[in-house]
């Protein structure tokens, strides 16, 4: 076997509880973070990401918790997102027991952050998410911020050029087009960014079939994350691996 | 007793109860009476070769992994934890390692780096028995290339094919992560934890 394309499901945690709904709205509780986390671990999730919504501080500390009962259980590993703001943010996660973080919005206000974390824990701690859509910039792909409703007036490619110099080790690559309509991965967006960057690009957003995830794959992204279609079990992460190995992907099985 | 040794920061939540599921209690240790004071060691490392280095010099660590060495007593090292038995690193100018193995740590040729994910083994040392043909959880961008003499050494390829493991006397070193590569990694310590 070569590497294995990763499968990743995403977890949406608030105040230490998985919510799931569609766009942020309509949000239910759909169980507890630790047990949907090893149940995904067994099911054959490559890795797993937290996203912390949780909006007060209160709510962060139990997210921290959370992820200390996550590590201590589920020996893959474990990306959290959401809230990071800080260094000191990042250690305090790894410490619980996350492998990675992902930084959006606060690496868009300050860059030199990007620089800050990879400095102190390495580029392969970091992951970039981008939450990109077209529009009219030189690429043709826009930043946008506060899940798709602002631009941050920037150029999608350009910015993940630029942090890739600074040191982000990862692309969590989110369409903000392709989002939530659950027609396929939008793989303009990938290959476009398959073209400026040499890290691994995690794409996101779209995924409504089995074979939306090759399709991704053949578009040029190392990874594939998901959300609805796992937690609604619209398919398993085994199905879409079988669908990956006949479509002679390399996949952990 | 396991210790595992603490220089710095990092996840070692997840390599303490990796470890302790071997039946073993494990300790997290900075100073050197409670380290050297087990039965085997585990040494980590996160982050850049030299920056990893400087950490673990801060707090007199090289000087204790070389004395855990010395025990004869097991010692595992994971992922930097592993490149820096090597002489020299390459990463973000030239570092000196503990230089218990003759070799340098250089970048591995391959057009998306880091290598993150899970990969197989080719060759396995024996340590590997029950879990030669799994696959296992790496994270880095570089490497040592050649085997340490009179070592058993574990192949990975991507882009190019790098040592993914080394097993010498009494010390068995891993580029992937053992505690995140799931049941076979779990497999992989218990099969470590049963010479202690």
């Amino acid at each position: 076997m070569t590497l294995a394309k990763r499968i990743i499901p995403c977890l949406d945690v608030d105040n230490g509880r998985v919510v799931k709904g569609i766009n942020f709205e309509n949000l239910m509780d759909a169980g507890d973070p630790v047990e949907l986390a090893a149940r995904y671990g067994r099911e054959g999730a490559d890795e797993l990401t937290f996203l912390d919504i949780s909006a007060s501080v209160d709510d962060r500390s139990t997210t921290l918790d959370v992820v200390s009962r996550t590590a201590e259980e589920v020996f893959i590993p474990l990306t959290v997102g959401g809230g990071i703001r800080e260094v000191r943010d990042v250690n305090q996660l790894l410490r619980a027991g996350a492998d990675k973080v992902s930084i959006n919005t606060a690496a868009i206000k300050r860059p030199q952050l990007i620089n800050e974390i990879a400095d102190r824990f390495g580029n392969q701690v970091l992951v970039l998410s981008i939450d990109a859509r077209r529009a009219n910039t030189v690429s043709g792909f826009e930043v946008t911020t506060h899940g798709g409703r602002q631009s941050a007036g920037m150029d999608a490619l350009e910015w993940m050029e630029s942090a890739v110099a600074r040191g982000v080790g990862e692309i969590l690559l989110n369409s903000m087009d392709a989002d939530g309509t659950r027609k396929g991965f939008d793989l303009e967006l990938i290959k476009a960014a398959r073209d400026v960057v040499s890290v691994p690009i995690i794409a996101s957003g779209g995924a409504g079939k089995v074979s939306d995830f090759s399709d991704a794959l053949g578009a040029g992204a190392d990874a594939l994350l998901a959300a609805s279609v796992f937690h609604f079990g619209t398919f398993t992460i085994a199905e879409v691996k079988n669908e990956l190995a006949a479509a002679r992907y390399p996949v952990r099985q | 007793m396991i210790s595992i040794l603490d220089y710095g920061s990092g996840n070692l939540r997840s390599a303490q109860r990796a470890f302790e599921l071997t039946g073993h209690s494990v300790t997290i240790s900075s100073s050197s009476e409670s380290f050297l004071n087990a039965d085997a060691y585990v040494i980590p490392g996160v982050g850049a070769f030299g920056a990893c280095m400087q950490q673990l010099i801060s707090i007199g660590g090289d000087q204790l992994v070389r004395e855990a060495v010395a025990t004869g007593k097991p010692v595992f090292g994971i992922c930097v934890g592993m490149q820096i038995f090597f002489s020299e690193g390459l990463e973000k100018g030239v570092h000196q390692g503990l230089g218990i193995f003759d070799g340098q740590v250089s970048e591995i040729s391959a057009p998306v780096l880091p290598h993150i994910g899970w990969n197989s083994v080719e060759d396995s040392s024996p340590l590997f028995a029950g879990v030669e043909d799994q696959s296992f959880y790496f994270v880095h961008s570089y490497a040592a290339k050649i085997s340490p003499s009179n070592s058993n050494s574990t192949w990975t390829t991507y882009g190019e094919r790098f040592v993914s493991a080394v097993e010498k006397d009494n010390v068995f070193i891993t580029q992937f992560h053992p505690e995140k590569s799931g049941d076979a990694g779990l497999q992989l310590i218990k099969n470590w934890a049963a010479s202690i």
